[in-house]
């Protein structure tokens, strides 16, 4: 070790490697996560005032977001049929 | 390209976050994803299929209630907790014994203190100039060879063992405050 605190490089270079970077797809996730909660709100919000659209969801969940645009996220999609499923 | 800065503060970026800066957000994610990837596989040894579900997991607690931050600046350790409340969760679940309350064996407890340290290296890190945070990362971090490195950056591969040394002991010195103030160097 050198100096006062402590660091060697030897040190420095191990505990670099103690933090390799999470795989990409992961990450991309997460950052998603906003905008997939916003798409989310947005459903749940226009399902509760439109009964129509509420039934086409739990008719066909996809082809109901398709037909409205939205983006066929997974997380979406597997939210979303945990709310509307056909009873 | 970055569009926040990554010397943002921590209490800066988390206030950015809850305006509802997305860029905010993509650089929180970035910031602490390999920490919560750390602690996941090499703190608790979760498999990937559970460490992938508590990442998912840590960042949607974190999205959904920064509000409660008491502290924006204590947000390393806060998310520190809430990953380590799941990994320890997903433990249990997996093996039907209650978790031990946040007692940990003493070499999960180094483990995680190392974690802590390979931190503050990294936000060390980041007062760099970018080509040596790149070839530090590359080398150390991403595990890539002197050949791949300099394939990548088109240098020769002594520059990349020179440009590593330097950088080295750049970082060492920052660590150790000597050089608390100066501007990044070209490299």
């Amino acid at each position: 070790m050198s100096g006062d605190i402590g660091y060697d490089e030897e040190r420095v270079g191990a505990l670099l490697r103690r933090l390799p970077p999470a795989p990409a797809g992961w990450v991309q996730a997460a950052q998603e996560l906003p905008q997939w909660r916003r798409s989310l709100d947005d459903v749940v919000a226009r399902a509760e005032a439109d009964l129509a659209f509420r039934d086409a969801l739990v008719a066909d969940l996809e082809a109901a977001l398709e037909q409205e645009g939205y983006e066929p996220d997974l997380r979406l999609i597997a939210e979303l049929r945990g709310r509307y499923r056909k009873r | 390209m970055r569009q926040v800065p990554a010397t943002l503060t921590d209490s800066q970026l988390v206030q950015r976050c809850r305006e509802g800066d997305p860029e905010a957000w993509n650089e929180l994610v970035e910031r602490f994803s390999r920490y919560v990837y750390a602690i996941c596989v090499q703190g608790f040894r979760l498999r990937e299929q559970d460490a992938e579900d508590v990442f998912q997991e840590v960042f949607t607690r974190v999205y959904s209630r920064l509000d409660t931050l008491r502290d924006d600046s204590a947000v390393r350790p806060w998310i520190a907790q809430l990953t380590r409340r799941l990994c320890l969760d997903t433990l249990a679940a997996g093996s039907r014994v209650q978790p031990s309350d946040e007692v940990l064996a003493p070499a999960q407890e180094q483990a995680l203190e190392d974690l802590d340290e390979a931190f503050a290296v990294r936000e060390a890190m980041t007062a760099l100039s970018e080509p040596c945070q790149e070839v530090l990362d590359r080398f150390f971090a991403r595990d890539e060879s002197y050949r791949t490195i300099s394939a990548e950056l088109q240098l020769p591969a002594g520059t990349i063992a020179s440009r590593i040394s330097r950088c080295l002991v750049q970082l060492r010195e920052r660590l150790e405050g000597r050089n608390e103030g100066a501007a990044p160097s070209s490299e």
